[in-house]
């Protein structure tokens, strides 16, 4: 891992239709040839074999632990005993949701697409993430995996707005903002953002979900006030709030203080090693190097992919603790200067980044 | 009049597998399906320009290895975001052993 500082030419510009977004096509960064490793194509084709099994045994445990943490919480509420239960709940419905969504939107958890609708519909409700609006913005994410102007899901722009990301441990930001969303879509309005990457045909989608979602929301709020109880929306809701915490720590360390405006994603993501029960709750997107430049890989093949391609991958993270140390430490040095990040150290054995391709990129070159 | 143009050998795709096809210019996708029949379409997804021949063959679907959109490759019909365009096929036609596809 090396530090490396450049003097900036000027801030970032993340809005989507802004001066960045446009030097990002004129560049070549938009829609780029990003690098991948090779693998050969019979052990490609393993690798990408999709199944129902591992993701239907993984639901019915996770639909399981639901049902028992809900109804354990709903017994004991009132009491200090319920507060276990919700904690179980509240990550299950505002964290493991996150890789739920994920997966299931790229169609590679089950074999069987109905399956990957329900479950990706379900998890998006709970993330409160707009399944029309975050499917495309998530394919515009891997066409260009932070790159300024043009990626809709940074998590952490330049200079970093700390409060912003210590407050959406608890949801605080992201939640609001989904809220406000989902009042606009179902008044009709599609954002000037949303339009660049949400094709025409598919905008009256996003505002068709937002008004079923906001007719639940106005049902368990008028539940709650008919039973003068939290309870609903201790349920429906407010998991998102205080269950985000375990999908805000993982998601972080995805791209975190690394590299922006680079077209490998050796360099701007980040794969760590976690224990089983996050895994299971992040569904393995800790291997997310992997992920990125492999998308069709299901989730359950992950670890075997890392094993093939990891000669040609930095050394992954060893622990979401490891992951923080250099992260934090990377962030508060971006609040000074923007242009700093931590750029990955590529293994003897891997091919080298293709510095080659960002010659006449003014963007890039900046941050070399 | 269109020309049959000789893409592969049968035996060069496996069952339910795909290979890349280049000619004049254009780059196509050859299909082997379960069924050992064989089909032909663009080889380039419709959504962003990505080569199929390096994604996923399931029974009739052909998968992009790059936003995982779907497509039918019998029919070229799109199957649902992010693929929104259907991808134009081509006749195919087995001669001694060779896989021919007809370019329009």
């Amino acid at each position: 891992m090396t530090a490396i500082t450049s003097s900036a030419a000027s801030p970032r510009d993340y809005s989507l239709t802004g001066l960045d977004a446009r030097l990002a096509v004129e560049n070549g960064l938009a829609a780029a040839e990003w690098y991948h490793t090779e693998i050969p194509r019979k052990q490609m084709k393993e690798l990408m074999q999709r199944s129902d099994q591992p993701a239907i045994r993984d639901t019915i445990i996770w639909l399981a632990a639901f049902i028992i943490s809900a109804a354990g919480g709903i017994w004991f509420w009132g009491s200090w005993w319920c507060v276990p239960f919700f904690f179980v709940y509240g990550t299950l419905y505002g964290s493991s949701t996150d890789s739920r969504w994920h997966e299931c939107g790229h169609g590679t958890a089950f074999r069987t697409q109905w399956m990957n609708d329900v479950v990706y519909q379900l998890a998006c409700f709970m993330i409160m993430r707009n399944p029309v609006t975050w499917r495309w913005s998530h394919t515009r994410h891997h066409t260009d995996t932070i790159i300024v102007g043009r990626d809709p899901e940074i998590a952490v722009m330049r200079p970093p707005d700390l409060v912003r990301v210590v407050l959406n441990f608890f949801g605080i930001f992201d939640a609001w903002h989904a809220m406000t969303d989902m009042v606009r879509n179902a008044a009709g309005v599609i954002s000037a953002a949303e339009k660049t990457f949400i094709p025409e045909q598919e905008q009256p989608k996003a505002i068709r979900v937002a008004r079923i979602w906001l007719a639940i929301y106005i049902a368990t709020i008028a539940l709650a006030l008919y039973l003068h109880s939290w309870l609903p929306l201790m349920l429906v809701g407010l998991p998102r709030l205080y269950g985000a915490w375990h999908h805000v720590m993982t998601g972080l360390l995805q791209h975190g203080g690394l590299a922006d405006n680079v077209i490998d994603h050796r360099l701007n993501s980040r794969t760590v090693l976690m224990n089983p029960i996050s895994r299971f709750i992040y569904w393995n997107m800790n291997y997310h190097v992997e992920h990125h430049m492999f998308p069709m890989v299901p989730y359950h093949a992950l670890p075997k992919l890392h094993e093939l391609i990891k000669h040609d991958l930095p050394a992954p993270t060893p622990s979401i603790l490891a992951g923080y140390r250099e992260m934090i430490p990377a962030f508060l040095r971006q609040l000074r200067n923007e242009d700093y990040f931590l750029k990955r150290a590529l293994p003897r054995t891997a091919k080298p980044y293709r510095e080659e391709l960002h010659t006449d990129n003014p963007v890039a070159a900046a941050a070399e | 009049m269109s020309d049959w143009v000789e893409a592969c050998a049968a035996g060069d795709i496996d069952e339910e597998d795909v290979i890349r096809f280049d000619h004049a210019g254009r780059t196509f996708a050859i299909y082997r399906s379960p069924d050992d029949e064989y089909f032909a379409t663009d080889g380039l997804c419709t959504h962003e320009k990505v080569h199929l021949a390096d994604g996923l063959v399931m029974d009739d679907i052909i998968e992009c290895p790059k936003h995982n959109g779907r497509f039918n490759y019998k029919t070229g019909d799109a199957r649902g975001a992010p693929v929104c365009v259907n991808l134009k096929t081509y006749p195919v036609k087995i001669d001694a052993g060779k896989v021919l596809i007809q370019i329009g």
